[in-house]
């Protein structure tokens, strides 16, 4: 179960990971050591069992759609490595 | 008038006793936990920020570094949250606060909580107060340090494959994982989302169950949130009535050592004293399995919650001439090896052309887990096994090989897949270093958890403090 250079820079380029030659070749290593390790849950036989998502049975948890105070501007803002105005600045797309 | 406060025996219940009764003022209280913590962070790591003025008079906690906390620096033991200062309170830390319980501040993490070790922080390891030179566990080791060496009455972890369970075993804690959907995870930082889970970490089993009291219920900002049965302190008794379950596959798990082996049968022998039934029993499946399927489920969620760190909203931002290569140079720089291997992982799990057959079938077994447990409930009301195979190992020891690190989380992974409550409680020593036992129950079934831990707490009468520090 290994898995190529190529697959791991496709792979990173789709998580938006920048990664050094050094990395690629770490992470090619490793990654074929731990999918060949996941790779046994294909060994079951799971045709008739259903998938499970979550592990309780909740659904439709709805709130009241009314209109409550939301954090100011400020603070929302608070964390932000850039601002222009009352929007996040960042380099261009 | 200030009694002695000796921070290394005084259990939460003590400390808001001494509080009630005035023998001792919020601030010596708060005082005599920033000494120690001044006297032997510099050797544990255990905190990465601390908190210079105490708010609220009541006993004083430690956070793990994944609970937002507002106007405190909060990390996830990672460089591309080293200047985040949440603007909002987590559901628990409110909790906490709503309590009076001033937060004397935030412990070390494995990055973003993947780890089982703390090797994994930004910030170096957290050392374990019993042999500095071995891990404390994790990924909330700095938690665990904390309480086992009394710098800290009580703390919080978060627990997605045995985050809570393991440090609390390998430090000599208490420490519990609720059942999914008790605690609220609104403002934790996300890493899997349907197995994420807050849980306490304490010194003894009442402060347990009075802390996860304090921090459980439904929450209407996290929907997954459910009614909670109320909460019961257990007072130490017999066992009658109760079933107990031994499934061989985490009991003679490969590798467990003589010392965990016997100091677990130990705790087993002291159950059927107390009149409990016990027998052995199956989990076929999960536990072999458990441990690929969780490394395909939790990555593939964790792929998606970490595509937030993109450098525009807040944390890290690198330079970059355009949007995208800002956003990969800040992915980069900020994120350590695990949580890049983690991210990637899922995203292969999860990419086309693979999904159905690794993250599709994850989700299967996941229900054949699920199924086991739920089969092993109808005839038993706990199933008891070790915690960890091993204690606590020396720093370095896994942290060059990654998929010898997942397997330390072998047997506390397959219950959590199924959202079970579980306790890991101290049950003796295996040379000079604590062993976690690990008691599972049916869902919502934390205050049977409670009960058979406090009677085995008693019979057995651990001495939590470290043996270098007594």
């Amino acid at each position: 179960m290994a898995i190529t250079r190529e697959e791991v820079l496709h792979v990173a380029r789709l998580a938006r990971l920048e990664l050094t030659e050094d990395e690629v070749e770490r992470f090619a290593e490793q990654l074929s050591v731990i999918l060949e390790a996941v790779s046994k849950v294909s060994e079951l036989d799971l045709s008739d069992v259903p998938p499970t998502s979550h592990p309780l049975a909740v659904s439709n948890a709805w709130a009241e759609d009314e209109p409550r105070p939301c954090l100011p501007l400020d603070e929302v803002f608070a964390n932000a490595p850039d601002r222009d105005d009352d929007f996040f600045r960042s380099p261009p797309a | 008038m200030s009694a002695s406060i000796d921070t290394r025996r005084l259990t939460a219940e003590e400390a808001r006793g001494l509080l009630d009764r005035g023998e001792v003022s919020p601030r010596e209280l708060w005082d005599a936990y920033r000494a120690a913590i001044d006297g032997s962070n510099d050797e544990l790591n255990a905190f990465l920020t601390l908190v210079d003025e105490p708010e609220g008079g009541g006993v004083p906690i430690a956070l793990k570094d994944v609970i937002s906390t507002r106007g405190i620096r909060t990390t996830a033991g990672s460089k591309i949250l080293d200047n985040y200062v949440p603007v909002f309170d987590s559901t628990v830390a409110a909790h906490c606060k709503a309590a009076g319980m001033p937060v004397l501040g935030k412990t070390n993490t494995d990055e973003f909580a993947m780890g089982s070790s703390t090797e994994n922080s930004a910030y170096g390891p957290s050392h374990n107060p019993w042999d500095l030179s071995r891990v404390p566990g994790g990924s909330g080791g700095g938690s665990a340090a904390a309480v086992a060496a009394g710098l800290a009455p009580w703390a919080l972890g978060s627990d997605t494959g045995g985050s809570v369970k393991l440090p609390a075993a390998f430090c000599g804690g208490v420490g519990l994982r609720p059942t999914y959907g008790t605690v609220s995870r609104y403002g934790i930082v996300a890493f899997a989302s349907s197995l994420d889970q807050v849980g306490p970490v304490t010194r003894n089993v009442r402060d347990n169950a009075i802390l996860y009291g304090i921090i459980s219920g439904r929450d209407e900002n996290d929907s997954t949130t459910v009614d909670v049965p109320p909460v019961v302190v257990p007072v130490p008794g017999n066992l009658k009535g109760i079933r107990v379950g031994l499934p061989r596959q985490l009991n003679e798990v490969e590798g467990i050592e003589p010392g965990v082996k016997a100091a677990v049968a130990a705790a087993i022998a002291h159950a059927g004293a107390l009149g409990a039934e016990i027998e052995s029993c199956d989990l076929p499946l999960s536990v072999e399995y458990g441990m690929p399927c969780y490394y395909l489920i939790a990555p593939a969620e964790a792929s998606a919650n970490l595509a937030r760190y993109d450098g525009v909203r807040y944390g890290l931002r690198s330079p970059g001439d355009d949007f995208r290569e800002m956003v990969m140079n800040t992915r980069h720089d900020g994120l350590g090896d695990e949580p890049k291997r983690r991210i990637m992982l899922g995203t292969y799990a999860l990419s086309s052309g693979y999904y159905d057959a690794y993250y599709g079938t994850a989700q299967k077994v996941r229900t054949v887990i699920k199924r086991e447990h739920d089969a092993l409930f109808e005839r038993f009301d706990v199933l008891v096994s070790p915690t960890c195979a091993t204690t606590a190992f020396p720093i370095g020891a896994r942290s060059q090989d990654p998929l010898a690190m997942y397997l330390t989380d072998l047997l506390t992974i397959p219950s959590n897949m199924a959202g079970l409550p579980s306790l890991s409680i101290p049950c003796g020593l295996s040379d000079g270093l604590p062993v976690g036992l690990q008691l599972i129950g049916p869902q919502f079934a934390e205050n049977t958890l409670f009960r058979v831990a406090a009677a085995l707490e008693e019979k057995i009468g651990f001495d939590p403090v470290p043996v270098r520090l007594r």
